[in-house]
C-alpha cells in the first residue's frame, strides 16, 4: 500500500515538476539580443475554430509572401523578415495573450490580428506600445482618421466604404441611385464586433436613397439561418446583403436556396467572398455576387513566383496547394505586399536597418503604391492601387465585383471606388468624439509627435 | 443535487489553522513583494490578472454550486452584467469613485442573480441549471439588443477606462495586477467569513438535504436567495476586473456560454465547496493551457503550425482532466491534500 502511495507521489511530483518547468520558461520574457538586421512580424493567427478558413487562407498567403521576399531578395534591403504564430481561434482573450506574449520581442513591425473584436481590444495597448495595427479591409472604420488613430490602419477598404461601394453597385444594377427608392434591402450581419460596424451607415446610406432596411444577426457561428430566411421571405427583400463571415457564409446561401430566394440578388461583402464560401454551398451559390478588393486567381506574376520560389522550396504554407490564388490566400498576398512596401519606405528615411515600430507607422502613412508600382511589384489586376495618408489610413484602396459561375470567380464589374468624400465627415465625426473621449490630441500634420 | 455528503475537513481545523494561516501569508507575500518585483508584464497581465478574475468568478460560483449546493450555468451572464454595470456607472455618474462603482456592479449582478434565482425554490438539480440557462441567454440577448448597454457604440464593444481609485492611477500592467489580487484578496476574505458563519452552516445544509435543514429551522427562501446573491455579487465584481482590469475593452459575445462551462469546470475540478479549489482549478483551466502552449511552441514550434499544436493540446488538456478526476473526483484540492497527508505519514514513519 505505501509503494501504491509513493508511486501516486512520485507521479504528482512528476506533474509539480512539470508545471514548475512550464512557468521557469514562461517567466523570463523572451528577451533573446536584437540582432541587428531583421524585422518581426507577430502573427495572432487562427488555424482551428469556426474561421480557421479565413485565417489558414490569409496567414498563409501572408507568410508564403513574407518568405518570397527572404528568399528572392535576402529580406527587405538585407534586413530578413521573420515571424512567430500564436493561435487566436478569433477569441478576444486568446488575441490579447498572444499580443502580451509576443509584444517583447525585438523589432515588431506591425500586428495583423485579422478580428475586430482583437483588434478594438488592442487599439488601447498598441497606441501606447507605439506600433502599427493593421486591420486590411476591416476594422474600426473611425480608425480611418489618422488624425486620432495615429498607429491603426484599416488598409484598402474600411467597412463604410465597403458598405457604399455595395449599395453603389445595387444601385448600378438598378438602373442608377434614384431607382434605389422603395426597394428593400436586408442586411444580414455576424453577431459579432466585426458584424455590427456598418448598422448605422446602412441606416444613413437608406435616409439618403430613400430604400427600405432591415438588418437581421446572426448569431456567432451562425450555421443555424432558418428564422433569418424565413424572416427576409416575409419582407420580401428585393436584395440581401451578406455580411457573413467563416460557416454562416455556405449556410446562408443554402438556406436561401430552401426558401427560394434568388442567389443572384445576394450581395456578399468583402469577408463573405471566398471560394470557402461557396464550394461548401454547392449549387446553391452558382451566381453569387460578391464585392473584392483583389482578384483570386493565380495568374498574376507575383502569385507566379510565390509558387516557383516558395512552394518550389517546399517552404510554401498552405497545406492543400489547390488554394494557392483564392481570395483568403492573395488578401494574405496583397497584405504582405503592403506589409513590406511599408517597410521598405520607411526604411528609405530612416535606414536600411531594423525599424522601431513608429518608424514603420511612418512608412505606412507614406504607402503610396500607384497601379505602375503595383505592376512592378507583379500585383497588377490583384489590386489597383492604394494611397495612404497622415490623415488617410484606409488609402482609398478601390472595389470590383466578382460572380461564382459555379468553378471559380468571374470578375463582372470594373474597379469602382467607394464615395468618400460622403463618407468622411461620418468618420471624423466618430472620430473626434473618440478623441474627446479619451483625451486624445487631434493631430494637425503628418509631422506631429504622435502619443497621447 | 447531494454533490458532497461530507463537510469542510472540522476535526482537523484546529492543528491544521498555523499551517494553513503561515501559508496564506506566505502566498500573499509572493504575491504582493516577489511577483510585481521580478514578474514580467506577460507574466501579470495576460496570465494572473485573468487568473485572478476567474478565480473570483470561481470562488462565487462555488458559493452557490459548492456550498448551497445549487447549480448555475449562468455564471458568465453575472460577468457581464458586472462588467456592463461598472461601465455605465463609470460613464453616467462621472464622478462616482471606482471602489464605489465595484460595489454597487456587484450589487446589481447580485440582484440579476436574485432575480435568476427565484426558480430554485421550486426546481433542483438539472432542472435549475437548466433554468439558469435562461439568464445566460436573457443578458447577453439584452446586452446585443439595447445599444444604450454599450453607449450605443456601433460594434457594440465597450473600451473600459483606466483604473482610478483617489490619486492612483493604475494603468501599469503591474497596478492592474495589484488592483486585481487586493480585490480578490479581501472578496475571498469577506466569503471565508461568511461561510464559516452560521449562514454558511445553513447553505450547507440546504445543500446536503433540504427537507431536514426546513426541518431544524433554515429559512429556505431566504437561504437560497442569498446565496445567488453573495455569487452572483462576487461574480460580477469578477466581470469588472475581467473587463477593467485585463481585457480592458468587452463584447457580449466575450461572455458566452463557454464561459460560463469554464467556471463550472474550474470548480468541479479544483474541488466543490473549497475556496482554495476554486484558485486551483482556475490556475489549472488558465494557466496551465498557456504553458502547454509555450511549451509545445518553444520545443515543437518548428515541425508543426500552431493549428496542429493547439489540437493537440487540446487532446492532453481533455485527458489530463479525465485522469485527474480518475484519480480524485472530489478535484485537485482533494488530491493535493492526500498527497500532503502522504508525504507526512511517509515522514513520520521514516522519523
Amino acid at each position: 500500500m505505501t509503494t501504491f502511495r509513493q508511486a501516486k507521489l512520485a507521479r504528482r511530483l512528476t506533474m509539480g515538476a512539470v508545471l514548475a518547468l512550464g512557468l521557469a520558461t514562461s517567466l523570463p520574457a523572451l528577451t533573446s539580443p536584437a540582432r541587428a538586421d531583421e524585422q518581426f512580424f507577430p502573427l495572432q493567427s487562427y488555424r482551428v475554430g469556426p474561421y480557421a478558413a479565413g485565417g489558414t487562407g490569409f496567414f498563409g498567403g501572408f507568410i508564403d509572401y513574407l518568405n518570397l521576399v527572404n528568399i528572392r531578395d535576402g529580406g527587405v534591403n538585407g534586413v530578413k523578415l521573420t515571424w512567430d504564430e500564436g493561435e487566436t481561434q478569433y477569441e478576444v482573450e486568446r488575441g490579447v495573450e498572444v499580443y502580451e506574449r509576443l509584444k517583447s520581442r525585438p523589432g515588431v513591425a506591425a500586428w495583423n490580428p485579422l478580428s475586430v473584436g482583437i483588434a478594438y481590444a488592442m487599439i488601447d495597448r498598441i497606441s501606447k506600445d507605439k506600433v502599427p495595427l493593421i486591420t486590411i479591409n476591416h476594422g474600426r472604420t473611425d480608425s480611418t482618421d489618422g488624425r486620432v488613430f495615429p498607429y491603426v490602419f484599416p488598409l484598402l477598404l474600411n467597412p463604410y466604404s465597403e458598405t457604399s461601394g455595395i449599395v453603389n453597385y445595387i444601385a448600378a444594377r438598378e438602373g442608377g441611385p434614384e431607382k434605389l427608392k422603395g426597394k428593400k434591402l436586408v442586411v444580414l450581419y455576424h453577431g459579432s464586433p466585426y458584424g455590427k460596424e456598418t448598422i448605422p451607415i446602412y441606416k444613413l446610406l437608406a435616409d439618403k436613397y430613400g430604400f427600405e432596411l432591415e438588418q437581421i444577426e446572426v448569431p456567432h457561428p451562425g450555421n443555424e439561418q432558418q428564422s433569418q430566411w424565413l424572416s427576409i421571405r416575409r419582407a420580401k427583400a428585393d436584395y440581401v446583403v451578406l455580411r457573413g463571415w467563416g460557416v454562416m457564409n455556405p449556410v446562408a446561401l443554402k438556406t436561401a436556396q430552401k426558401v427560394g430566394f434568388p442567389v443572384d440578388h445576394i450581395i456578399g461583402n468583402v469577408w463573405s467572398n471566398s471560394e470557402e464560401d461557396v464550394i461548401p454551398a454547392g449549387d446553391a451559390a452558382k451566381g453569387y455576387v460578391a464585392i473584392t478588393t483583389q482578384a483570386s486567381g493565380a495568374e498574376y506574376p507575383v502569385l507566379q513566383e510565390v509558387i516557383k520560389t516558395v512552394y518550389g522550396a517546399g517552404k510554401g504554407n498552405l497545406d492543400d496547394k489547390k488554394r494557392i490564388g483564392s481570395v483568403y490566400h492573395n488578401l494574405g498576398i496583397v497584405n504582405g505586399i503592403l506589409n513590406v512596401e511599408a517597410v521598405r519606405i520607411a526604411q528609405e528615411k530612416f535606414g536600411k536597418r531594423t525599424l522601431t515600430g513608429d518608424e514603420v507607422r511612418w512608412g505606412f502613412e507614406h504607402l503610396q503604391l500607384d497601379p505602375a508600382r503595383v505592376e512592378a511589384l507583379g500585383a497588377k489586376g490583384l489590386f489597383h492601387s492604394i494611397n495612404v495618408t497622415w490623415d488617410n489610413h484606409e488609402g482609398n484602396g478601390r472595389v470590383t465585383f466578382q460572380q461564382w459561375d459555379g468553378a471559380k470567380w468571374k470578375v463582372v464589374s470594373d474597379w469602382i471606388s467607394p464615395d468618400w468624400a460622403a463618407l468622411r465627415p461620418i468618420i471624423e465625426k466618430s472620430s473626434t468624439a473618440y478623441a474627446q473621449e479619451h483625451g486624445i490630441k487631434i493631430r494637425t500634420s503628418g509631422d506631429d509627435p504622435v502619443g497621447q | 443535487m447531494t454533490v458532497i455528503t461530507e463537510t469542510a475537513s472540522a476535526p482537523a481545523r484546529s492543528t491544521w489553522l498555523t499551517a494553513n494561516v503561515a501559508g496564506l501569508v506566505l502566498l500573499l507575500l509572493l504575491g504582493y513583494g516577489l511577483v510585481p518585483l521580478i514578474g514580467s508584464d506577460y507574466l501579470m497581465d495576460a496570465v494572473l490578472t485573468p487568473f485572478l478574475a476567474l478565480a473570483l468568478a470561481a470562488v462565487g460560483l462555488n458559493v452557490l454550486t459548492g456550498y448551497a449546493g445549487q447549480v448555475s450555468l449562468g455564471s458568465a451572464a453575472f460577468l457581464a452584467v458586472g462588467a456592463y454595470a461598472a461601465y455605465n456607472l463609470n460613464l453616467r455618474l462621472p464622478g462616482l469613485p471606482l471602489l464605489a462603482n465595484l460595489v454597487l456592479a456587484g450589487g446589481i449582478a447580485a440582484a440579476v442573480g436574485i432575480v435568476f434565482g427565484l426558480p430554485s425554490l421550486r426546481l433542483r438539480g438539472f432542472y435549475l441549471a437548466v433554468s439558469t440557462l435562461a439568464a445566460q441567454f436573457f443578458v447577453q440577448w439584452a446586452l446585443t439588443k439595447f445599444g444604450w448597454f454599450s453607449n450605443d457604440n456601433a460594434s457594440g464593444v465597450i473600451d473600459a477606462p483606466v483604473i482610478r481609485i483617489g490619486s492612483l492611477t493604475f494603468s501599469s500592467a503591474t497596478g492592474r495586477y495589484v488592483f486585481s489580487l487586493t480585490t480578490v484578496a479581501i472578496a475571498t476574505a469577506l466569503t471565508a467569513r461568511l461561510l464559516a458563519s452560521q449562514t454558511g452552516r445553513n447553505f450547507i445544509a440546504v445543500r446536503d438535504h433540504e427537507v431536514a435543514a426546513k426541518v431544524i429551522g433554515v429559512p429556505l427562501l431566504r437561504t437560497k436567495l442569498l446565496a445567488f446573491g453573495v455569487s452572483s455579487f462576487l461574480i460580477g465584481v469578477a466581470g469588472v476586473l475581467w473587463a477593467f482590469a485585463y481585457l480592458r475593452t468587452v463584447e457580449p459575445a466575450g461572455f458566452n456560454l463557454d464561459r460560463s462551462f469554464q467556471i463550472l469546470f474550474i470548480i468541479i475540478i479544483g474541488g466543490l465547496a473549497s475556496l482554495r479549489g476554486a484558485f486551483i482549478g482556475a490556475a489549472f483551466i488558465v494557466v496551465f493551457p498557456l504553458l502547454l502552449s509555450r511549451l509545445g511552441a518553444a520545443v515543437l514550434g518548428s515541425l508543426f503550425d500552431s493549428g496542429v499544436l493547439e489540437m493537440s493540446q487540446r487532446i492532453v488538456i481533455g485527458a489530463l482532466i479525465i485522469a485527474f478526476l480518475i484519480a480524485e473526483p472530489r478535484g485537485l484540492v482533494a488530491l493535493i491534500d492526500r498527497a500532503v497527508a502522504a508525504t507526512r505519514r511517509f515522514r513520520s514513519t521514516r522519523s
